[in-house]
C-alpha cells in the first residue's frame, strides 16, 4: 500500500513538474536550471537522515559526506541562482530609465 | 517531533518548492521565487534535525558548516561569465550526495545487507547508478565548459562499443546486486564504479557547445536519484521535490535543445552512437 501511495505522489508530481514548465523566455533558461538545481540538493533531508540516526558507523560516515555535498548544492546553488537574477534584473530596468 | 507534525510541514514545503518554481519562469517574479523556495529548503532541512530519528547532531553540523562555507564561497566568487560550469559543478555535488544517501540506506535498519525488500533495493541501486552517472559527467560537463578540457575531446575509436559494454555490466551488476543478497557487498563497489564510469563515457563525446544542453540534463538526472533516494528512505519530500526538479529538468531541456535547434535524442544519446558530432 505504501508503495502505490508513494508512486501516486510521483505521478502526480511529475506532471505538475511538466506543466510548471512551459512557456519559459530564454534569458532564464539557465537561472531555472541553476534554481531547479538548488532544489535538487532536497537530498540533503535525505543526508541528515542517514548521518544522524545511528546506523552504524560507515553509515553515519556516508551520512556525513553526503550532508557536506548536498549543502554545497543548496548554499551554492541559491546563491548562486540569486546572483544571476540581480545581475538579470539591472539589465531589464536600464531600458526602462533611457526610454 | 512526531512523524505526523513531520509530514505536514514537509507539505508546506512542497507547495512552497511548486510556487517558487512557477515564479522561477517569469522575470518580474523570479528573485522572489527563488526566496520562496529557499526558505523552503531551510524549513525542512530544520524540520529534519528535529526529527526524533537523529539523534547524533555532531558530524551533521561539522558537515553542514563545511558545505555551507564552500558554497557560499565559489558562489560569491565566481566570474558571471562562468556561471554554466558553476552551476555544473554544484549538480554534480548533488548527484553525489543522493548515492552517498543512496549507499547509506543499505544499512537502514531492517536487517541491513539482505534485510531490505526487493522494492527497497532497486530504489537504492537507482540513487546509486543516476547518482554516479550525474556526479561525473556534471564534471566532465564542468571541465569542458572550463576549457580544462577540450572542446571535442575525449571522443576515442570505439567509444560506442566501450560505452554499451560497461552499460551492459552495469545492468548484470544491478540485477545481481537486487536479487543475490549475498552478493550486495561486492556488487555496490561495482555499481559505483561503473556508474562512474559511465557518466564520464557518457558525456565525453559531447561537444562544448552542447554543453549547457547537457547540464540541463544532468540536473534533471539529479533529481531522479533524489527522487530515487527518496524512495529508498521512505521519504516523501524528497520523492515530490526529486520528482519535480527531474520533469522540470526534462521539460526545460526540451526547450533549450529547441532554442539552440539540437534535437533532444542527438544530446541523449550521442554517447551511444558512433559520432559525437562534436561542433
Amino acid at each position: 500500500m505504501d508503495m502505490v501511495y508513494l508512486g501516486f505522489i510521483l505521478m502526480l508530481s511529475v506532471f505538475l513538474g511538466f506543466e510548471l514548465i512551459s512557456k519559459v523566455p530564454s534569458t532564464l533558461h539557465t537561472p531555472l536550471m541553476s534554481g531547479a538545481n538548488a532544489i535538487s540538493g532536497i537530498t540533503i533531508v535525505g543526508a541528515i537522515l542517514a548521518a544522524g540516526a545511528d546506523l552504524g558507523p560507515w553509515a553515519t560516515w556516508l551520512g556525513a559526506i553526503a550532508v557536506f555535498f548536498a549543502m554545497v548544492n543548496v548554499v551554492g546553488g541559491y546563491m548562486v541562482t540569486d546572483r544571476m537574477l540581480s545581475m538579470f534584473k539591472k539589465k531589464d530596468n536600464s531600458p526602462k530609465e533611457k526610454s | 517531533m512526531n512523524p505526523e507534525i513531520i509530514g505536514g510541514v514537509y507539505i508546506v514545503t512542497a507547495a512552497m518548492f511548486i510556487y517558487g518554481l512557477k515564479r522561477l519562469g517569469s522575470p518580474a517574479t523570479a528573485v522572489g521565487g527563488n526566496l520562496i523556495s529557499s526558505i523552503a529548503m531551510l524549513i525542512a532541512v530544520i524540520v529534519t534535525m528535529l526529527s526524533l530519528e537523529i539523534v547524533d547532531y555532531r558530524w551533521i553540523a561539522v558537515a553542514m558548516v563545511l558545505g555551507s562555507i564552500i558554497g557560499a564561497v565559489t558562489a560569491r566568487r565566481v566570474e558571471m561569465t562562468g556561471m554554466p560550469e558553476m552551476v555544473a559543478l554544484f549538480n554534480g555535488s548533488g548527484g553525489i550526495a543522493s548515492l552517498l544517501v543512496g549507499w547509506a540506506a543499505l544499512y537502514s535498519p531492517g536487517g541491513g545487507f539482505g534485510g531490505l525488500s526487493a522494492f527497497t533495493m532497486v530504489t537504492i541501486v537507482l540513487s546509486i547508478l543516476i547518482g554516479g552517472v550525474t556526479f561525473t559527467g556534471s564534471l566532465v560537463a564542468w571541465a569542458k565548459l572550463s576549457e580544462r578540457l577540450g572542446s571535442g575531446a575525449g571522443a576515442f575509436a570505439g567509444q560506442q562499443f566501450v560505452s554499451l559494454l560497461v552499460l551492459a555490466a552495469l545492468v548484470v551488476c544491478s540485477v545481481v546486486m537486487v536479487i543475490l543478497p549475498g552478493w550486495t557487498g561486492p556488487m555496490v563497489s561495482a555499481v559505483i564504479l561503473l556508474s562512474l564510469v559511465l557518466g564520464v563515457l557518457a558525456v565525453i563525446p559531447i561537444g562544448g557547445a552542447d554543453m549547457p544542453v547537457v547540464i540541463s540534463l544532468l540536473n534533471s538526472y539529479s533529481g531522479l536519484a533524489a527522487c530515487a533516494a527518496g524512495f529508498a528512505i521512505n521519504n516523501t519530500i524528497l520523492i515530490v521535490a526529486g520528482a519535480l526538479v527531474g520533469a522540470a529538468g526534462i521539460i526545460l531541456t526540451n526547450i533549450m535543445c529547441r532554442a539552440m535547434n539540437r534535437s533532444l535524442s542527438h544530446v541523449l544519446f550521442s554517447g551511444f552512437t558512433a559520432t559525437g558530432a562534436a561542433t
